[in-house]
């Protein structure tokens, strides 16, 4: 195919590939929960699974899991995040903070629920921290801190690592909106710095960043690893037990399984629905609020409140990390004492050969599946910039859809369709389903910078005689470096991140440092898991120091692209 | 053959607003001034020319260059030459790399080092090859742009308001030095500009484009 030809098609292929594996997973799930699996020798359609789904006498308890823990992050998260950078944007405080926790958004779901883990527990840092000077403990008390019935520390969990996302996702809409001199008007009329922000640029932010909120929302109801680590047993989040009917040796299990992943999905969509509305409601609340006229007397309150839960979420990630490698080093260490006997090696040299086979197992997908991602994505960009095929709203709305849709909802059935049709599990079915969520995030990362580049620059080097081809080979992605090695590291940090597309489509024999971490959940040996933890966190977090250290060595002659 | 630029009615409009229509002859080495309010598609009519028109705007006409229709063909083979009001140097590249990107291809390595080194002593910059474009002056970097797109060997040269950012002093010579290295190349120039210093230092036609109501 002739390279103008390829450049046309590139767009639907992207499409195809992001969104080919959700349908066809959707697809998968509906006839098993119908009761009909050929491979399996059963026809259907039967409603028996359902039925089986309603006996469950832990099913009301795992349905109000997912919505109460899923709502209860979203809205504190985003409440955080906006109360934080009503009251702060632009203060040196807040310039620290963020630069604080755009590493933490990088570190996976997973090591920042082990590290919370292992702050909060009864025997964990805090505990040790106060004890027994404070507490007057000197055995760690019964308490059910972690895993707790209510999932209140799995909320946490989540909030922790969606303050930081939310947070980037508002800087950047800040950036589109002309919300500085709103908020300095608003200011000149008298309105406290948090009430002005909120009532003259929320509205505008909130308009741009509802889509990542969606994914928020949607995320934290169906997700499966944090859930494992910090969520209930008996019974656990209705994620879980999705994993736990997929993963049972009786294949009749699957068929409760997919009807479990389809209540998922109606779970999501009611909530996105009830979010919708909420909006609305909350609008008319603020409107009224607006026509009051308060000026925000209790803003300094508020503001500091809002510092106070910012500095606590991403203090939470990195004290987290740092007890991760406390473990992983730790000889002796009994309660409560705040810092092991000895620190030692011996764990290293245990689990260490381990990590690095699921070290290299995870480096391999995660970068095969970065580069597909940054191919097609940098294709689709370089499509709509020399042929206009831009995309429309409703084109964005494809690209956050892989994120909206449950992946308990359509994981399950793309493995069961697998089956269905011979496919092998494996490492290059993981690798493709990687590339659903990975693509969505590349393309999300580079696509502003791709477009913000100067055209003119385009319209010299043509003048210059240069062809289309190496205008993007030696101008605009010379020029791009630095945000291509970020969209890089994104990709690869979600790649690291994976934990139930890896465990469900690799069929249990793809072994990521993910899906090998969260394995030691149960068994709780917090040497292990700190090493493992401590591993999965450094593949994330190094590709974006790379990012920032490459650029600034490539380019150390060159002012003009320092800051760029 | 007709030597030269030649805008055989041209009319471009935005959607289905008329914008602008111009129908004119540049020859080698003069210079047309296109003056006109903002907003009124100078920029537009020099997109059109170069090939990178935004799809929102519809163009009909021809523009023939030497003899030749160049309406349809592709931006990098027009060989129209431009210079916009920021300098637009490649910002990683050094002032030789810059040089080198415009010189055509062919030659030894040294003999293009050569033809690069010459072109900066004919602006007085010698021995700025290796520079970061970022360390150098307004003047110097409006001196290096001209040269890469005059090393490229193009047939016209467009110019976008290309003094506006320079201050008076400075004006004026980059100005001079412009039309100079145009005029010694035989180029026919068009410029855009606001400016009516500009203009009437072009020496040459001018076309004020009003707003087509």
């Amino acid at each position: 195919m002739k390279p103008r030809r390829l450049l046309h098609v590139l767009p639907a292929v992207t499409l195809l590939v992001m969104l080919g594996p959700v349908i066809a997973g959707l697809y998968g799930t509906v006839l098993p929960a119908f009761g009909h699996l050929p491979a399996a020798g059963l026809i259907g359609p039967t409603i028996t699974p359902f039925t089986d789904l309603f006996d469950w006498a832990g099913l009301p308890r795992a349905v109000m899991l997912s919505l109460g823990v899923g709502m209860g992050a979203t809205v504190i998260a985003l409440t955080i995040v906006a109360l934080l950078t009503a009251g702060w944007s632009g203060t040196r405080a807040f310039r620290f903070l963020e630069r604080l926790l755009s590493p933490l958004l990088s570190v996976p779901h997973a090591a920042a629920a082990f590290g919370l883990a292992f702050l909060v527990t009864p025997s964990g840092w805090i505990a040790r921290g106060l004890s027994p000077a404070i507490t007057g403990w000197d055995r760690p008390p019964d308490l059910l801190i972690v895993q707790d019935p209510w999932g209140i520390t799995m909320m946490v969990g989540l909030i922790v690592k969606e303050v930081p996302f939310l947070l980037l996702i508002t800087l950047a809409a800040l950036g589109q909106a002309d919300t500085q001199r709103s908020a300095a008007v608003a200011q000149a009329l008298g309105y406290g710095r948090l009430t002005g922000w909120l009532k003259t640029v929320f509205p505008r932010v909130y308009a741009q960043i509802r889509l990542p909120v969606y994914v928020v929302l949607a995320y934290s109801m169906s997700v499966v690893d944090v859930a494992v680590i910090l969520g209930p047993n008996t019974p656990p989040s209705l994620s879980v037990y999705i994993v736990r009917l997929m993963l049972d040796p009786d294949i009749a299990m699957r068929l409760q399984g997919a009807a479990a992943a389809l209540l998922q999905l109606g779970l999501v969509i009611a909530a996105l629905i009830a979010w919708r509305l909420g909006e609305h409601v909350v609008g008319a609340f603020g409107r009224r609020w607006i026509a009051t006229g308060a000026r925000g007397k209790i803003d300094p309150i508020v503001e500091v409140s809002a510092l106070v839960a910012g500095s606590a979420a991403a203090f939470a990630v990195l004290a987290g990390i740092i007890v991760l490698g406390v473990w992983s080093f730790a000889g002796f260490w009994s309660f409560p004492d705040f810092l092991p006997d000895q620190f030692m090696l011996r764990n290293w040299m245990r689990f260490g050969p381990g990590t690095l086979a699921a070290l290299g197992e995870t480096a391999l997908i995660a970068i095969f599946v970065t580069i597909a991602a940054l191919a097609l994505t940098i294709g689709c960009l370089e499509a709509e910039y020399r042929h206009g095929l831009r995309l429309t709203q409703r084109g964005m709305f494809l690209l956050y859809l892989p994120l909206l849709v449950p992946q308990t909802a359509f994981l399950p059935g793309l493995q069961t369709l697998m089956l269905n049709i011979g496919l092998d599990v494996g490492r290059l079915p993981v690798m493709f389903t990687h590339l659903v969520f990975v693509l969505p995030y590349v393309f999300l990362s580079l696509a502003d910078p791709f477009r913000a580049w100067d055209a003119r620059m385009g319209t010299i080097a043509a003048a210059l005689r240069a062809s289309p081809d190496r205008v993007l080979w030696r101008v605009r992605m010379p020029m791009l470096l630095r945000p291509v090695l970020t969209a890089m590291a994104v990709g690869l940090s979600v790649s690291v991140g994976q934990y139930l597309a890896t465990l469900l489509i690799g069929g249990g024999r793809v072994a990521t440092l993910t899906t090998e971490a969260v394995a030691l959940a149960s068994g709780g040996d917090r040497r292990a898991i700190g090493v493992y933890g401590l591993m999965q966190t450094g593949a994330a977090l190094i590709p974006f120091t790379l990012a920032l250290i490459v650029p600034a060595i490539v380019w150390r002659n060159r002012k003009g692209l320092r800051h760029g | 053959m007709d030597k030269g630029l030649i805008l055989a009615n041209v009319a471009i409009s935005k959607g289905s607003t008329p914008l602008l229509s111009v129908s004119t002859h540049v020859a080698p080495g003069d210079v047309l001034s296109i003056m006109g309010p903002s907003g009124v598609g100078k920029s537009t009519l020099l997109a059109f020319i170069t090939g990178t028109l935004a799809p929102d705007f519809t163009a009909t006409g021809a523009i023939e260059l030497d003899g030749a229709d160049i309406t349809n063909a592709p931006a990098h083979q027009r060989r129209v030459g431009i210079l916009f009001q920021d300098d637009l140097l490649f910002p990683h590249l050094s002032v030789g790399e810059n040089l080198a990107f415009g010189l055509r291809p062919g030659g030894s390595r040294g003999e293009r080092q050569a033809k690069i080194a010459d072109a900066l002593t004919e602006v007085g910059l010698e021995g700025f090859a290796d520079r970061d474009p970022a360390t150098l002056s307004g003047g110097q970097k409006a001196r290096v742009a001209l040269m890469r797109m005059l090393l490229s060997d193009p047939c016209a040269l467009l110019l976008d308001e290309p003094f506006s950012r320079l201050d008076t002093a400075l004006r004026a010579q980059v100005r001079a030095l412009v039309f100079a290295r145009a005029k010694a190349r035989a180029l026919p120039v068009l410029m855009v500009t606001h400016d009516a210093e500009d203009a009437a230092a072009a020496d040459g036609e001018i076309i004020t484009l009003a707003p087509i109501t």
